[in-house]
């Protein structure tokens, strides 16, 4: 800093030196604009470096010649002799204050203030009070208590003229603390009408901080004149918080002003989730719900973080905990099984009684940790809003998605692998799928197409149905397709639904234009891998011009599954039930080695099957009677020829491990009540290998 | 590479100042003695950012700044003003003429560099 002191003393001796000349000039010809002019930068100069570096004195005495000068510039004050004379005396009190070790008079000083103060009266009296502030002290910074506030900071269109740049300053936020920013894109207009240099979104923040409210007011000083700012303190961090409930979204929405009391009212007394109502009635827009959720949810949470030392009402747990505790707890529902066996053939009461409690506990213990493994389908849902919106924008279609049953609840893992097909899907829905609104109009269909999704449990299993009203598939044109690409003889005799199915086989697509969107179809037989991998299955229907309906069907849960426990050879297997379809004898004394030897006739239909006997290599010898289970897999019935079917049975999945890695004709094992242990066939990849 | 920022005053102790803090904090900086000064100077080879004293002699900060702006490549770098407690006025006019903010003097280096992060990606 010594550094850039003595800078400022050689600059300052050099503008005091300046200043002289140009005062003497002044004298003789007391109008010229540019002497004036000089006068005041030199002023300015001094007094804003001398602050900046250390000279308070000099800056405060000399801000009161500059403020009258600054007068004497905007013409209210005129040059006279006596305005001279003080500038100059004021001059060489500067130098004094700079000669270091100068005796600088103060009396002399403050005698020149009055001087120049009676100055300012004549010039402008209702300014004179305001001449001399105090030059600006930062005050000490404090922490507070954590206060949350709500903002919204809506920059003017022109925003980006000025060189400024929204997102720094939400960085800036984000800086402070817990935040949670909403963009509202609503007011994008149509690209056609879009002006690349406007700023058309506005943003709402949440923002928990302890930097106080002038603090993020401080983010916005540049901005404040050219946007719409509003901050509302949600929550102060001090007030009493028994009992102290975050507003409704409702409430919310109207104390934000994007949503009237009435319109509020009105979606009230249908009784239904307020926002997607008040989406659905255009009284606000998507982003507005979303962003007052965000504010109940944050409100929410620094109240629950508050109480946390009293209560807590809900705790983060590392999702490998989770999995721990549901294997720890298949472990015991697999023992509770051989307890309850063995007191089946001891026969002791007592024995008997406890074996059921605990296998009543273990049901309750096995569903509960199930259940904290669930998560609803609904954020997967609304996510797809974005999608469809973006989608139908860019292909100019005008599309709706509504859903429901967002409440369904399904295993987490289930869920995370699931996105990927349900993007796949509505995508092809948008594409081929929803026709433009010309076409749709034309074709007396309402010009909004519609995606729905819905999500319901039916048994041990989720259906999940995507469903559009758009122009539906064409079976002839999907017969030709697959005649064209070899995957069917041309002159196959399939069932329509067949030959809708077909749209799942690898490399199958019926588009004849190739779109950004959905690709090469590339695809379908992709997403129905994905769901088969989950352990469900894929089913489509279609009209022609009404719609298509793809629905999936999906276990509740990844670690346990619905199985058929067979045996081969003293050996244990297990089906997945699901994909069972029937189970038949299979006539014996067959010769395998003629022609269609594979080859099963179950009621006028063919049917190959396959020995999982020689699949597995056991080699003990066939049963008299044997067993075919018939069985979907990969679009087709295939029957797999087993000893013994045993019936059903819910299995708990256990993974095999690293050494096992090679066999993937078994996609796991699991432990029998007696202590066995069964594989899991994968049925799928038999059929690949 | 750095950023390049072009610092304006007509005070040398002034720019050294800002100099001396931008350089420190990894800017790359061009001084310029007054407005006309500063426009050749950002004519002849592009900055990211222009920081700008109010009253220079030739031209002062406004007509700078109006200036930059209509200037293709400077439409919208940040563009910084400094300014005292006494021209609240000026700040407006500042930022009608294109100024993304101010700084009131005096201030202190970190504040400069608050204020720069604050309008500077």
């Amino acid at each position: 800093m010594d550094v850039h002191k003595h800078a400022f003393k050689e600059e300052t001796y050099e503008l005091l030196a300046e200043l002289e000349t140009s005062l003497l000039e002044l004298e003789e010809t007391p109008d010229d604009m540019e002497q004036i002019g000089r006068v005041f930068r030199a002023m300015h100069t001094i007094k804003g470096s001398g602050a900046m570096f250390g000279f308070e004195d000099i800056a405060d005495f000399t801000h009161n010649v500059e403020t009258v000068f600054d007068k004497v510039r905007g013409g209210s004050i005129q040059v006279t002799r006596e305005l001279v004379n003080l500038t100059l005396a004021a001059r060489d009190h500067i130098k004094d204050l700079l000669d270091e070790g100068g005796d600088a008079d103060e009396i002399q000083a403050n005698g020149i203030i009055a001087a120049l103060g009676k100055l300012l009266v004549q010039g402008n009296p209702d300014e004179a009070v305001a001449a001399l502030p105090g030059m600006t002290h930062e005050e000490p910074m404090v922490p507070g208590p954590i206060i949350t506030c709500r903002i919204r900071f809506r920059p003017a269109q022109d925003i980006f003229a000025s060189g400024t740049n929204p997102l720094l300053l939400l960085n800036e936020l984000r800086e402070f603390g817990e935040c949670i920013v909403t963009a509202h894109t609503e007011d994008i207009p149509p690209l056609k009408e879009l002006d690349p240099e406007a700023c058309y979104i506005f943003w709402d923040i949440i923002l928990s901080t302890s930097q106080g409210i002038n603090a993020i007011k401080d983010v916005f000083i540049f901005v404040v004149d050219d946007c719409e700012l509003t901050m509302d303190i949600l929550d102060d961090g001090e007030r009493d918080i028994d009992g102290v409930q975050p507003d409704r979204l409702g409430e919310i929405l109207v104390k934000r002003g994007d949503v009237s009391d009435k319109h509020l009212q009105k979606a009230l007394e249908t009784q239904n989730r307020i926002g997607e109502i008040l989406i659905q009635e255009k009284a606000t827009s998507r982003a507005s719900v979303a962003s007052a959720l965000a504010e109940q949810e944050q409100v929410k949470k620094r109240i629950a973080q508050r109480k946390e030392t009293v209560v807590s009402t809900s705790i983060r747990v590392p999702a490998d905990k989770l999995d721990q505790l549901v294997d720890l707890v298949g472990e015991l529902v697999t023992v509770q099984a051989r307890l309850s066996e063995k007191a089946a053939t001891e026969k002791d009461a007592d024995l008997v009684a406890i074996a059921e409690e605990v296998e009543m506990l273990t049901g309750g213990l096995r569903d509960n940790a199930m259940g904290i493994r669930m998560l609803q389908i609904g954020t997967t849902f609304s996510n797809f809003k974005r999608l469809v919106r973006d989608l139908s924008n860019e292909l100019d279609k005008k599309i709706e998605l509504t859903t429901t049953g967002g409440d369904t609840e399904l295993d987490k893992t289930v869920i995370e692998r699931l996105k990927d097909p349900l993007v796949h899907i509505i995508r092809n829905s948008i594409d081929h799928g929803i026709e433009s609104p010309a076409v749709r109009k034309a074709g007396g269909k309402p010009e909004t197409g519609t995606i729905h999704l819905k999500a319901e449990h039916s048994g041990a299993n989720v259906l999940i149905e995507i469903s559009d009203d758009g122009k539906g598939l064409d079976v002839e044109v999907i017969r030709q397709k697959a005649g064209e690409k070899g995957i069917l003889p041309i002159d196959a005799d399939l069932s329509e639904r067949e030959i809708l199915n077909l749209i799942f086989s690898p490399g199958f697509s019926t588009a004849t234009q190739v779109t950004d969107v959905s690709g090469r179809g590339v695809g379908m037989d992709v997403v129905k891998n994905g769901i088969e991998a989950l352990g469900g299955s894929i089913d489509l229907e279609s009209r022609k011009g009404e719609g298509t309906t793809i629905t999936l069907k999906l276990p509740l849960t990844l670690a346990i599954i619905d199985g058929l426990l067979v045996t081969i050879g003293g050996d244990y297997f297990v089906l997945p039930l699901a994909s069972v379809e029937e189970c038949v004898e299979l006539p014996h004394n067959r010769d395998e080695k003629k022609k269609g030897g594979n080859i099963l006739n179950v009621r006028g239909e063919i049917v190959p099957f396959i020995r999982l006997r020689k699949e597995y290599a056991i080699h003990t010898d066939r049963p008299e009677l044997e067993h075919v289970v018939i069985m979907e897999a990969n679009g087709k019935r295939v029957g797999f020829v087993v000893d013994n079917v045993i019936g059903g049975h819910q299995t708990v999945i256990k993974n095999l491990g690293g050494a096992f890695k090679k066999a993937r004709d078994i996609s796991g094992a699991t432990i029998l009540g007696d202590g066995t242990v069964a594989l899991i066939v994968d049925v799928n990849k038999i059929l690949d290998l | 590479m750095g950023k390049t920022i072009l610092t304006a005053d007509d005070s040398a102790s002034m720019r050294q100042m800002v100099t001396f803090t931008l350089e420190g904090a990894g800017y790359e900086v061009v001084e310029a003695v007054d407005g006309k000064d500063g426009l050749a100077k950002i004519s002849k080879a592009k900055v990211d950012m222009i920081i700008t004293d109010l009253n220079m002699p030739k031209m002062d900060g406004i007509e700078m700044i109006r200036n930059a702006r209509a200037m293709p490549q400077y439409k919208f770098i940040p563009i910084i003003l400094l300014t005292t407690e006494s021209q609240d006025g000026k700040k407006k006019e500042g930022r009608a003429a294109g100024a993304t903010g101010w700084i009131t003097k005096p201030f202190k280096p970190e504040q400069l560099l608050a204020v720069i992060k604050k309008v500077l990606k």
